[in-house]
């Protein structure tokens, strides 16, 4: 449509054809891209609006307060408290994130300060196809694989020896929290790696080369150097893993145990936001339970996009810092 | 003698932490070779022509297939992809070209704040926008919901993409007098379309790899489907399905489900890295 009324227009008129503000292709350009790239901040409020939309019905019933402090959670009776999942999402996020960060951390130096570049290069690979791997197959994978590893081997281990920990108690099912925060940890992994491979990267070489210069040794100069500049890009980094581990579901749906109860041990069966959005959400039949189930996705939204944009705050943050300091 | 000691400890530390971080490559190799592994073998043996053309059979009832399945997840893919990638490529296309003002930078940031947002969430959203104002579950759902899940990361990405394609080219075009919105579309954004397509791919990947929105979006189906508003079955429903049931023809039905997603996400990245290497050599 903008092609065709330009290209007839520009014969006839010397003036339409050239490059300028006047020029109707232009406009008609211009007017376009505008439309699209509004586009995302419109989508951006439908998902606001429409959460709130299908969440309406819950805050008749319930203040937000309630809510989200109540600990029943009984669709029979009408009565949604949302603390179980809140609980089980920190817990299982938690676990992931002690297991994955360390890892994370060292795969990032190994790749950017240890590894010859060609090598760091080659192992990135494996970690992007971690990244590729569907949830619901790590979810299989886990139910069949990991939870009765966890099982018979991990979970009496841990009682054996860490059983004075209240977190190490219980009977060993292997459905439970340790077995959702372990997948998350897998799953959160590359998202970690790859943000911090990208900001220590941006650690100015003359930095590195100054502390070997005064005869620190590679890891003094890793610790002198490259930790501190990149100090806030790595929080970035972990914090981006934490937003996904919070709204992963299927993994966590099939391995997590999907009991709504508290429990101080990680040996025990939980539930957390997004499992009970995943396993109620197409059978709940009245206004209420759907509403206090989007009401949990709203909870949810709020958390993962205030951890996003402090994480990219934080990750842009490291990542303009070399030109102003070239500059 | 004491500063001698204090460096052989110095190097005993830093070739000790060298090698603790290698060790930390295990972490990612292990879970990444116990996944493929168990995937493949677990699920070859169910791999036949039945698997693929016919419908599911009820429990106990040997053989039947997953070909609604699989027809119903590359549906409601392409549908998404009708919604998706002009949206996405659009709005990437707008944050390279135009994109360095304030609203600029404000949906640049709402882009990447958003590709972070759970998918069960959106899995919500499009409930809301569909599934309420049609009265069931449907095909459209899913595809709405996946197609909003693909706009800001390939948003994101076709920004960068863009932005790739160096100015020499563009000032070369506007000098021999083309209006600027033919210098964008037929040279900037043509150089960069291989990319682009590239990233369309892994858009279409990770789509079709999700769960979470498509469960009480496009619910599921027993038959074959192709009615935009009638509930769909997908390949990973059917896997989730598979693998919480209690019956063990079903657990092995689920593996040889994910063997086939595996094998199809693998092929559109390995197809997406294959198109990005031989557009590198192309460029030099």
């Amino acid at each position: 449509m903008a092609d065709a009324a330009a290209s007839s227009v520009a014969p006839a008129e010397a003036e339409a054809g050239h490059p300028g503000p006047g020029n109707l292709g232009d406009r008609i350009f211009n007017g376009t891209l505008w439309a699209l790239g509004i586009m995302v901040l419109v989508v951006a409020g439908l998902i606001v609006l429409n959460l709130a939309l299908v969440a309406r019905p819950l805050a008749k019933e319930h203040s937000l307060w309630g809510f989200i402090t109540s600990r029943e959670w009984n669709p029979i009776e009408d009565h949604f408290g949302a603390l179980p999942f809140l609980y089980g999402t920190l817990v299982t996020s938690a676990v992931s994130i002690i297991l994955a960060v360390p890892v994370a951390i060292g795969l990032g130096l190994f790749i950017t300060q240890f590894a010859p570049p060609k090598l760091g290069r080659v192992l990135t690979i494996p970690v992007e196809l971690l990244a590729a791997i569907p949830s619901v197959v790590y979810g299989l994978w886990g139910l069949f694989i990991v939870v009765p590893w966890l099982r018979e081997s991990i979970q009496p281990w841990l009682g054996k020896h860490f059983g004075w920990l209240p977190i190490f108690t219980g009977p060993p099912i292997g459905l439970g929290y340790l077995a959702a925060g372990a997948i998350l940890a897998v799953m959160i992994l590359p998202t970690v790696v790859a943000v911090s491979v990208e900001v220590m990267k941006t650690t100015p070489e003359a930095n590195r080369e100054a502390a070997l210069a005064l005869g620190a040794t590679k890891w003094e100069a890793v610790m002198m150097a490259v930790i501190p500049y990149s100090r806030a890009g790595i929080l970035g980094a972990v914090l981006l893993g934490l937003g996904r581990a919070l709204g992963e579901t299927m993994a966590v749906t099939m391995v997590i145990g999907n009991s709504p109860d508290i429990s101080l041990s990680l040996f025990a069966p939980g539930y957390s936001l997004p499992a009970v959005i995943a396993n109620e959400f197409a059978e709940a039949t009245s206004n209420v339970h759907v509403g206090a189930l989007a009401g949990l996705g709203l909870i949810l939204f709020a958390t993962t996009f205030l951890l996003n944009a402090a994480a990219r705050v934080l990750v842009t943050a490291v990542q303009k810092g070399p030109s102003r300091v070239k500059g | 003698m004491n500063l001698h000691s204090s460096f052989t400890y110095r190097k005993v530390v830093d070739r000790g932490m060298a090698v603790v971080c290698a060790l930390c490559f295990i972490g990612a190799f292990i879970p990444l070779i116990s996944v493929l592994w168990l995937v493949v073998s677990n699920g070859a043996a169910g791999l036949s022509w039945a698997f693929f053309t016919e419908l599911p059979k009820p429990v106990g009832e040997a053989g039947g297939g997953i070909g609604n399945a699989l027809v119903g997840t590359l549906y409601m893919v392409g549908l998404a992809c009708v919604i998706g990638l002009p949206l996405g490529v659009g709005a990437g296309v707008y944050l390279a070209e135009k994109g360095d003002g304030t609203i600029g930078s404000t949906v640049r940031f709402m882009a990447e704040v958003l590709s972070g947002v759970p998918s069960i969430v959106i899995g919500i959203v499009a409930y809301a926008l569909v599934v309420i104002p049609m009265g069931h579950f449907s095909a459209t759902a899913g595809a709405v919901a996946l197609a909003i899940l693909m706009i800001p990361t390939l948003a994101r990405a076709t920004e960068e993409l863009v932005r790739l394609v160096p100015g020499s080219l563009r000032e070369a075009s506007l000098a021999l007098g083309v209006p600027n919105w033919k210098t964008s579309l037929s040279v900037v954004i043509r150089t960069a379309m291989g990319g682009i397509v590239t990233a369309c791919l892994l858009a279409v990947a990770r789509a079709a790899g999700e769960t979470a929105p498509l469960l009480f979006t496009a619910l599921n189906n027993q038959y074959w489907n192709l009615n935009p508003s009638a509930p769909t079955a997908s390949l990973t429903v059917a896997i989730y399905n598979y693998a919480i049931s209690p019956y063990d023809d079903w657990h092995s039905k689920a593996w040889t489900a994910s063997l086939v997603l595996l094998i199809v996400v693998g092929l559109l990245n390995i197809a997406s890295r294959v198109l990005t290497r031989s557009r590198l050599k192309g460029a030099r």
